[in-house]
């Protein structure tokens, strides 16, 4: 099109700026235009062909960096199977670094809840700077027939650190129908958070009625073995076996010394909702001098509490949980709320009295807790929670059952807590809590800030 | 006393022998709904499919629940992404579920992102990096060609399972394929125009997408992955948006929208929100189809 344009403006600017022309002339301008036009077609056709082999070696050029690519992409594939032999059967390894400042009304020494004789952990903690439970946990698929796993937890007893054996199991994996064994030292699956490691708990100290009852946590040696009934609602039953040598059992029990029966049923409701309830009731029949500490009294002789007899736990725990179109990671809010009930039937003796002070002793010890938290932005969650215990003990000697701390005083323990924590990420959290603790008769206040942080493998988000 | 525990663990014993599970179709728990959807389509009327989370959750945020469990518990195929988008539920619903089709190397147990090579794998593994993967970016679904990859080894999967009805499982794969193919040749046309664009996501979900259809990522609202926007990070983002603005703003509809909002109020960049899976029963094609769509649509 342009070629003939050219021509055609060439001969009419020719005709118009020399119209004295002869025909000769004309023919003779004819045929240069002519070759002119040739020889342009012909160096046109010519980088057109250029034009096309250039496009060739593009095509090919692309086609060998597909192929380079394309390679690449199999040989990193090649590569993680590569990696996946020498270091990765390593372990999981976690640690849990907890720390704390934390300041008290009241002596944190004369810390008693009446109508419970406290034992295991139970207590209060240091007051100012301490740390808290610094944990070691290592775990592992053994075979494909066995997970293992090791929680060590570290921390300050009397200036003196000790180490101390918190879970150290094997679990089935994979047995069928829905069966799982466990063997070894673990938190006993007896009400809701008491499966769980402290840190994973949302407050910064145990509910009073695992305190009163456990020492914070009920754990023991033994054998669990739990089903799962194949429903699209969760059920789950199981029993454990335990050795019963451990607070709140005790004594030196030759075979079996406690045993628990447990259920769990829960599921979904919509997206949005989801819950939990179980029950579960612990036993021990033959509990033979289970110490504990007393009513304190400044100076006074060291007489040690010692129960010997029978001692049944009932327990209930509702959970709830709510998240916005079930997405937890911006917004959720979780209820929960415990209750257990413990009966006791036996002997209580003074240990070191002279002579000799012991009574009957007929406890009926019960508590409960509800709590709230509320993640009401990314990073950011509040929480309340309430506590409250009564009992009602009795025995022969009333004057050794108070002194064992048995007498409830006329006072109903209860306490209420608030906290705000701060997760910067999974790993991180930093947690300011208040307690308003009506736990004995001097009303006490307490604060605690605490971090929380883990190092190494993802722990796992339990319901 | 011991008689009693012992009396116990018998009753246990008795429910586990009477409980035979008899199901015709196979049971299949998909941790995300994209391999639900491929599931469906692979496997038609020989699965019953459920979904552990939905287009709406963000699947690392998700807790061993006990609805989870008792899918576990039944599933004889257990289909998600790998590369530790689930590690904090799937492990425990393994351990949980006494189930032994679905344990780690068991046929049963298929990762998806064991059958593709995964991008963005970290050279240093170290948290201030925030919640980085250490396998790679696991959201490989997003590029349609790792899903074809993803999807004959499904296949593969489904018959091994299942051998009985293995002309099916490769009719509908065969199916599938061309089906698939057919679109990924139409997609790229239409997308022709998306190339070279470029974007600001929240979180690194994308980089597959982009990689496929040529998006140019300039920056990420996170400030580390996993680690919300912080308003430092975003005003500098805003100083380089002015200079270099994107095309425009993407976010998972899952996400908190509030900084792709602030950012894009500030600039003018229109925002786009998502699906970063199917919804409920939408097949992979319908659902890539209108991601697509919206992104054509919001760049016009």
């Amino acid at each position: 099109m342009r070629k003939k344009l050219l021509v055609a403006s060439i001969a009419i600017a020719l005709s118009y700026s020399h119209p004295a022309l002869s025909n000769d002339e004309l023919d003779l301008l004819k045929q240069q235009i002519q070759e002119l036009k040739q020889s342009y077609e012909q160096r046109i056709q010519a980088l057109e062909q250029r034009l096309e082999k250039t496009e060739e070696h593009a095509q090919k050029a692309n086609n060998t960096a597909q192929q380079v690519e394309k390679r690449i992409q199999q040989s990193e594939v090649a590569r993680t199977t590569d990696k996946n032999t020498a270091n990765s059967f390593n372990p999981a390894i976690s640690v849990i670094l907890d720390g704390r400042y934390a300041d008290f009304d009241n002596d944190p020494d004369a810390y008693e809840l009446p109508g419970f004789a406290l034992g295991g952990e139970a207590g209060l903690g240091e007051e100012g700077f301490s740390l808290g439970h610094t944990e070691l946990t290592v775990s592992a698929n053994v075979d494909d027939k066995f997970y293992g796993e090791l929680t060590l937890a570290v921390h300050d007893h009397e200036d003196e650190t000790e180490i101390e054996i918190e879970e150290a199991f094997i679990q089935t994996l994979g047995l069928g129908n829905g069966v799982t064994i466990k063997a070894g030292r673990f938190f006993s699956a007896m009400g809701y958070l008491n499966e769980q490691h402290e840190h994973a708990w949302d407050f910064a100290d145990a509910p009073l009625i695992y305190r009163g009852l456990f020492g914070d946590h009920l754990t023991d040696d033994g054998v669990q073995i739990s089903y799962i009934a194949p429903t699209d609602l969760y059920l789950q039953v199981g029993a454990e076996l335990s050795s019963g040598d451990k607070f709140p059992a005790g004594g030196n029990s030759q075979g079996v010394g406690a045993w628990t029966a447990f259920t769990n049923i829960g599921g979904d409701i919509g997206i949005e909702h989801s819950w939990s309830m179980g029950l579960s009731h612990w036993n021990a029949n033959d509990i033979d001098g289970r110490t504990s500490g007393g009513h304190s009294h400044a100076g006074g002789a060291a007489e040690t509490p010692s129960f010997t007899g029978e001692s049944k736990i009932t327990a209930l725990d509702l959970v709830y949980k709510w998240a916005p179109k079930g997405n937890p990671k911006n917004r959720n809010l979780k209820l929960q709320f415990e209750y257990f009930q413990r009966d006791e039937d036996g002997i209580i003796t003074m240990l070191n009295s002279a002579p000799l002070e012991s009574s009957t002793y007929d406890g009926d010890q019960s508590g409960w807790y509800a709590q709230a938290v509320y993640q009401f932005m990314p990073q950011w969650s509040t929480g309340f929670r309430y506590d409250r215990l009564s009992s009602s003990n009795s025995g022969s000697d009333s004057d050794i059952l108070a002194e064992a701390g048995l007498d409830d005083e006329g006072h109903t323990p209860e306490r209420y807590s608030a906290m705000l924590q701060w997760s910067p990420s999974e790993f991180s959290r930093i947690r300011l809590q208040f307690n308003q603790d009506k736990s004995y008769e001097d009303s006490d206040n307490q604060i605690f800030l605490q971090y929380t942080h883990s190092l190494g493998s993802h722990g796992g988000h339990q319901f | 006393m011991f008689i009693y525990g012992i009396k116990k663990l018998a009753l246990i014993g008795f429910l586990v022998l009477v409980s035979t599970t008899v199901n015709a179709a196979l049971q299949v728990l998909a941790c995300e709904p994209e391999w639900g959807a491929l599931a469906k389509s692979l496997g038609g009327h020989h699965v019953k499919i459920y979904t552990a989370t939905t287009n709406q959750q963000d699947p690392h945020h998700i807790q061993a629940r006990p609805s989870l469990i008792a899918k576990a518990r039944r599933a004889d195929l257990l289909v998600c992404t790998g590369a530790e988008l689930e590690v904090g539920w799937l492990p425990l619903l393994l351990r949980k579920s006494g189930n032994p089709n679905i344990q780690t190397g068991n046929p049963g147990y298929f990762m998806a992102t064991d059958y593709v090579a995964l991008l963005d794998k970290p050279t240093e593994l170290d948290r201030s990096h925030g919640d980085v993967h250490a396998a790679g970016n696991p959201h490989i679904h997003l590029d349609p060609e790792r899903v074809l990859k993803v999807a004959k080894a499904l296949s593969q999967t489904l018959i091994r399972v299942d051998p009985e009805n293995q002309t099916d499982y490769q009719n509908k794969l065969d199916s599938f394929i061309k089906q698939w193919q057919n679109r990924i040749h139409q997609w790229r046309k239409q997308t022709d125009s998306l190339k070279g664009k470029s974007i600001v996501a929240y979180h690194k979900s994308w980089i597959y997408l982009q990689q496929w259809l040529g998006l140019n990522e300039l920056a990420i609202l996170e400030t580390k992955p996993g680690i919300p926007p912080t308003s430092s990070h975003l005003s500098h983002l805003l100083a380089s948006m002015k200079k270099t603005p994107a095309d425009m703003i993407i976010y998972a509809s899952y996400q908190d929208d509030k900084a792709a909002n602030w950012l894009s109020q500030k600039t003018g960049i229109p925002t786009v929100a998502l699906d970063i899976s199917p919804a409920k029963d939408e097949t992979l094609i319908d659902w890539y189809e209108q991601l697509l769509n919206r992104l054509i649509k919001v760049q016009q």
